[in-house]
This record gives structure tokens, sequence and C-alpha cells, in this order.
């Protein structure tokens, strides 16, 4: 048996290698995973088939398991395209030379986290980030969100003057904002820091029990999510491939389209309208 | 002599134990973890089988990693073996093996990214280094004196096929069979680091609530490695492993160029990158090991310690389950002890992963689900190995009976054998314990894990390598353990 395992795979292992390369390559992009899955699945099917229409090249979509890997097939050139938020999108682009922001949400120009408590807290609407929130149990999003990481983790800094891991009894990371919301809302944890959209989103659908639950404090605005596409695009896909997806993306008009993200539109944007995030990203010491 | 040196060492190990208990973070934080396990038995009583294009999808992926993996970790592992005399081979085998198969294939998924090879070769590796020394133990055990009569002149290849190959044929394929069974389970697990194998489809429809997908799954899961001997047969297997690679699914390609970059760039300390030489590495390492690797050391040698002892403890408490002696030899005996079986077949083949991940989302972030996790998995495999050893003793016709049975005549008989395979089995549960981190749990895969996400590799390498080096101090501890308490420990220790 074993002589015939050894017969078998030097003519298998190849094989492994060469179905990779026959295939020829379509335009790919990914996202973030921020939210529930089958609703991210739903959404990017739409703007792949969307793009695919006005671009008329083949556009494939290909969801990953955290931010890092979307940062990374991103940077392997595995996706040329992808919907970042905030912090994940200073990563790939510092990795990624003549890589560039496309477009943002309209929303995203001035986005928002918004701290929510269990009503066992006791604590009142807009009560702010108050002394009383010391030694409670405290969930993030996934590590490597910007509205559910990086900005609550900076105003916390800001108001106590000590690490998350100082001021609350426990610090945990749900992984994604609805799992933010449902922890919080049953209980797991009593305060946790969200994308505002998601929390609309999930009032909205009726996921949340909206009295269990209660937004205590906003923070101020920052820029978030935006679409980035690699600098190489063009010499693969033709001259002006790039600004072509850039009129797309501003060009999606179908309410349904928008309302899936949700946003009312997008807007352009560069590289530059993120500088406030990488500034944060540095002093948080999760950029170098 | 023999017998107090025994006892000391379990009892030196219990206190820690406890010890380690007052320490350690144990506390339920859900607020109604009741109400969850019961959705999640819901779902298993009502299984939704209906989303079967995806479900057959993950169940051919989940088969075709595995056989691929195994089969090309079990090639590597055999020419290994043979070349086990070199203190190279043996100490490169001791560090692959030490790094457990969610490490590499994040490592791989930085530089192949989402394509099949990632989940491939994160279990070859380290299987290959795993079968290389059972494989190495295998041959060593059989008898040398055949390859003394094959005549002068024989090659070398011909002499070890018909001298030691041949004699140790049945163990070499026993093993291999049951590492296929591993091999199932480490694919499916891959899945929650993005392969398209079961764990991948688990992960989402858990996190999404969608209890009634999660129950088909694990019943898929549980049918697949149940039945694992009624399809997996000796003819069949070349069929297999030349259809496996093919089933793989295409993932996305590889840039060879990323490859290069992760060598000589990502994983570059950065202090080194940033050109401040040695002068600057050496307050990088240290605020790493302060702020990162002890406190991952810490929590990493505290829960392996109570899922150590926790798991003796089930292992003992579940061998009657499937000892004769307990379930008895006649009809209904037989089906008692079957019974006995198909439990602890479940509690075995749930991977630890798999079953932390649950109770995780079940009872909250502690150590709790972690240590119930190894606990029941390790203590299954335990207590059928120990089960199977006690049959083969026989009583004496006026042997006491029941409780009496169990606590002076078979318990202190299987006690050195129990205690054996529980050393063997320690290195496993620290490796374990490490990758539990990347759930959230605060062991040295939640700083492993940190640092991907901040897309910092050269930290994230120093913590595998921290985790790997950890490993093989349990390893060699345990080797010390069982010669000074004269445990026999041979390939047969693994199932």
């Amino acid at each position: 048996m074993l002589r015939r395992l050894a017969r078998v795979l030097p003519v298998a292992l190849p094989l492994l290698f060469a179905t990779s390369v026959a295939a020829a390559s379509p335009f790919v992009f990914t996202a973030i995973p921020d939210e529930d899955e089958t609703r991210l699945q739903e959404r990017f099917q739409k703007v792949a088939d969307y793009l695919a229409d006005e671009l008329e090249v083949e556009v494939r979509f290909v969801p990953v398991k955290s931010y890092a890997a979307a940062v990374t097939a991103f940077r392997n050139d595995q996706v040329q395209l992808a919907w970042f938020g905030g912090l994940s999108g200073v990563q790939a682009r510092e990795r990624v030379p003549g890589s560039r922001a496309l477009a943002q949400g309209v929303e995203d120009a001035e986005f928002r986290t918004y701290f929510i408590a269990h009503e066992s807290t006791g604590l009142e609407e807009g009560a702010g980030l108050v002394e009383a929130m010391r030694d409670m149990t405290f969930t993030f999003g996934a590590k490597g969100s910007t509205s559910g990481r990086l900005m609550p983790e900076h105003y916390l800094r800001e108001a106590f003057g000590e690490a998350p891991e100082e001021v609350f009894s426990r610090v945990g990371f749900s992984g994604n904002h609805s799992r933010t919301a449902s922890l919080v809302a049953s209980g797991a944890y009593q305060l946790g820091a969200l994308n505002y959209t998601v929390w609309e989103n999930e009032l909205e659908a009726g996921n949340l029990d909206a009295d269990s639950v209660k937004v205590v404090w906003q923070t101020p605005t920052y820029p978030d999510y935006q679409w980035t596409i690699r600098g190489d695009v063009d010499e693969r896909f033709g001259e002006g491939f790039a600004d072509r997806v850039q009129q797309a993306l501003l060009g999606m008009d179908d309410p349904e389209l928008l309302e899936s993200f949700p946003r009312s539109g997008f807007i352009p944007v560069d590289n530059a309208d993120y500088e406030i995030i990488r500034q944060v990203g540095q002093q948080l010491d999760i950029l170098d | 002599m023999w017998q107090s040196k025994t006892v000391r060492t379990s009892l030196a190990l219990a206190l820690l134990a406890i010890v380690c208990l007052a320490l350690a973070d144990l506390q339920i934080s859900a607020h109604d973890p009741w109400a969850e396990l019961g959705r999640l038995m819901q779902g298993l009583t009502h299984p939704d089988f209906t989303a079967v294009d995806f479900l057959g999808k993950a169940i051919v992926r989940t088969l075709a990693f595995a056989f691929v993996g195994v089969g090309a970790g079990a090639a590597a592992g055999l020419l290994l073996a043979l070349l086990f005399q070199h203190r190279a081979v043996r100490t490169t085998c001791a560090f692959i093996r030490a790094i457990h198969e969610l490490f590499w294939a994040l490592i791989f998924l930085q530089f192949f990214g989402l394509h099949p090879l990632t989940g491939v070769l994160a279990i070859a590796i380290p299987y290959a280094g795993i079968f290389a020394k059972v494989y190495a133990e295998i041959l060593d055990e059989s008898d040398p004196q055949p390859s003394k009569v094959i005549p002068h002149g024989s090659g070398m290849v011909a002499a070890l096929l018909y001298s030691r190959f041949s004699q140790a044929w049945p163990h070499l394929a026993t093993y291999t069979a049951y590492r296929l069974e591993c091999g199932l389970r480490s694919s499916a697990v891959l899945g929650f680091v993005g392969m398209p194998t079961l764990g991948f489809y688990l992960e989402s429809s858990f996190a999404q609530g969608h209890y009634t997908t999660v129950g088909a799954l694990l019943l898929l899961f549980y049918g697949l490695i149940g039945t694992l001997r009624l399809w997996v047969r000796p003819r069949l297997l070349p069929l297999y492993l030349l259809a496996a690679p093919f089933l793989l699914g295409d993932g996305l390609p590889i840039r060879w160029q990323s490859v290069s970059r992760f060598f000589t760039e990502d994983i570059v300390p950065e202090p080194l990158r940033q050109g401040e030489g040695v002068a600057g590495l050496l307050p990088w390492l240290g605020e790493l090991l302060v702020d990162e690797a002890l406190p991952g050391i810490w929590n990493t040698l505290l829960l392996t310690q109570i899922a150590l002892v926790a798991t003796g403890l089930l292992a003992l408490l579940l061998y009657p389950l499937v000892s004769q002696h307990f379930t008895g030899r006649h009809a209904s005996g037989r089906i008692r002890g079957a019974l006995g079986h198909g439990v602890l077949v479940v509690l075995r083949s749930t991977p630890e992963y798999l079953l932390a991940f649950i109770l995780l989302q079940l009872w909250g972030p502690s150590m709790l689900p972690a240590v119930v996790a190894l606990a029941i998995h390790n203590g299954g495999i335990i207590g059928h190995l120990v089960g199977q050893r006690s049959n083969a003793i026989t009583l004496r016709a006026d042997a006491p009976r029941g409780i009496e049975r169990y606590a002076f005549e078979l318990t202190p008989r299987l006690y050195g054998p129990f205690l054996a395979l529980l050393f063997y089995r320690w290195e496993i549960i620290m490796r374990e314990t490490a990758i539990l981190g990347i759930l959230g749990i605060a062991t040295l895969g939640f700083h492993v894990d940190s640092a991907i996400q901040e897309i910092r590799f050269d930290r994230a390498m120093i913590l595998i390598l921290i985790t790997a080096l950890l490993n093989i101090g349990v390893d060699i501890l345990a080797r010390r353990l069982r010669n000074r308490l004269r445990l026999r420990h041979t390939a047969s220790c693994e199932p």
C-alpha cells in the first residue's frame, strides 16, 4: 500500500499546482467580514453582478474570515479591489504601493461609533463614558475594526487615561458588529462599542430588543469604510480601468443595492482623507 | 517504592491543578447559557439538510484536504522515519510537529492566501513530523533478525521492504488509518481560518444562530468519522488519493512574489527592517516578551495544567463504559458496551477547537469552555484506550464487583498505562491550549492572532516559535516523568 502511495503522490501533488495556473484571472474583490455572513454574501454578490455589467469583465466576490485576511488577499494580489474599513484600508494601502482609495459611502465621511449598555447596568441613554463603567465587562468588535476597536479604544483611553484592560473587568473581541450587538443585548457583556449603521440596521430589522440595550455615548465623527483598488489593475485590465471602477462605484444608485450596505450613495475620496486614522493607529501601536 | 512515586507524582499534578484553578478565570459570563444550549440541542434533533449544495461541497472539501494532507504527510513522514537516527532529522520533526496545524495555516495564508496549498501543507507538515516519529518507533520495535538473513548484495530498499516493513506493516497501516481520522478533524477545523471545509460553514451558521444548519453539519461530521471503517478500504485508498487533489477547489491563484516577500520582509523583526540593528532589536523583543509572550505563556501553562488533570479524571470515570468487566459479556452487556462505545466516539471525534468554540458561544469567554472542551476530547480518547486495555485483563472468579471492582481491582492495575497515556497527550493538550487563544481565551494563540490581525508577522512568528519551544519542553518533561515512573511508552499509546 505504501509503495502504491509513493507512486501516486508524485503524480498527484504537481496536479495541485497545475489547477491553479490554468484558470484565467477574473477581477476579484473582497470585503471585511464586519457583519453577518449571509448578509455580506447577498450584498456583495449583487455588487459583483453590477460591476460585471458596468465593467464588462468577469467579476468575482470572495468572502474571507477576518479583517487581516482581507488585507492579505489584497496585498498578495489575490483580490484587486476591496471594501475596507478605515484602519484595514490604511494597512492595505501602506503595503501596496500605488493603491488608492476610490470611493466611500456618504455616511463614511462622518462615521461614528456607538457605545451601548445592557439595561442591567442602570446606565441612562446618553450617559457618556462615565466612571460608573469601571469594572464592568466590555466587548469590542473585531481586533482590526475601525469603529469596533480603533476609535472606541482611542476615546476610552482619552476618557479614562488608561488602557481598556485596566478600566474594565473583562475585555472581549466579539468578532463583528452584529455579534457585539447581540452579546450586549443578551447581557453576555454589559458594555460594547460598534458601528452605528449596523446598530441602526439591527434595530430596524427587529433583531434587537430596544428595551434591553441602549446607546450611552456616541463618538465624534471620523472617516471610515472605503473602496480601495490596487495600482496595477490598469496594466492587467486595460488603461483607465481603475477610473472606470471608480465611476461604476460612484454611479451605483439602485436603492436596493445601496440599502444593503446601508449607504445613501458613494462619493469620491482619496488616501489623504484617512490620515487621521493612520495617526490614531500609530498612537495605539496598532500600526508601525 | 514504584507505587509511592506514582502516587506522589499524581498528587503533585492534582495539587498544582487545584492551585491553578484558584488563579484561573472560570466564570460563566453568558446571560442565559442554558437557553442557548437548548437551541443547539433543538438544532441537533431537527437538523436542516436542505442546503444540500453547500453541505455536499463542504463534505467533499473536508475529505479532499484530509486525504491529500495526510497522504503527503505520511509519504514525507516515512522518508523522514528512515533517517530518524540523525539528530537533525529528529529535531526538525520535533519542531514541525510542535506547531499546530492552525498556526501553519495562518502562516501559509499570508503568502499562499486562499489557495488549496495552504490547507494541504498546514496538515501535511505537522503530520509529517508526527508520522516520522511514530513510524520510526514502530520500525524500531520490529525484529531485526530477518534483515540479518537477507542475502548480501540485496538492495537497501528491498532489504527494508522484506524485513522491517513486512513485519511492521499492520502497525503502520493501523496508525496511518488513525491519523486519517485526525486529519479529517484537522481539515474540518481549518475552515475556521478560511479554508472551504466544514468549519467554514459551521462558524458562519453558528455566528448567525442558524442552529438547524449547525445540527446538520455536526451530524454529517460524526457520520463521516463514525463510518470511516466502512468506506476507507485499502483497495479504495489509491482511488481516493488520486481523486482528492482534484476536489480541493480552485481557491485564488498564488503570486510567488508574496512568498519571497514573506521571508525577506514580513518576518524580519521591525527594528531590523527599519535599520535600527541589534540596538533596536533588544527593546523590541523585551516589550514583546513582557506584554504578550509572558502573559500568554502563563495562561497557557495554567490552562494546560487544569485541562490535563480534568482529562485524567474524566478518562478514569469514562473507561468503565467500554470495559467488559463493567458492561458484562453477554447480549445485554454487548448492547451496553456498544452504547458506551458510541458515547466515547462522539466525545473523542469532536475536535477540541470545535467544542471550545461551541461552549464559548454558550458560556461566554473564560477558561472554562477551554478546560471542558480539552477534557471531553482527550478524556474520551484516553478513556477508550484504558477501557480497551482493561479488556485484556482476566479477573479471578471471586473478584469483587461494582464499585469495589472499580476502585480496588481494575483502576489500580490500569493506573500505570493510564498515566503513560495521559503523559503522552500532555504535549497535545498544550498545543491545543495555545491554539484555543484564537477563539479569545488569553493563551499564546490570542497574542499570535492579535499580531496577525495587526499584520505584524515578525511578532506572530516569534510568538509561534515560543509556543513551539513550550510544547517541546513539555514533551521532554513528560518523557522524563514516564522514565522516572518506569511507564512503558510506545507508539501503541496512540489509538
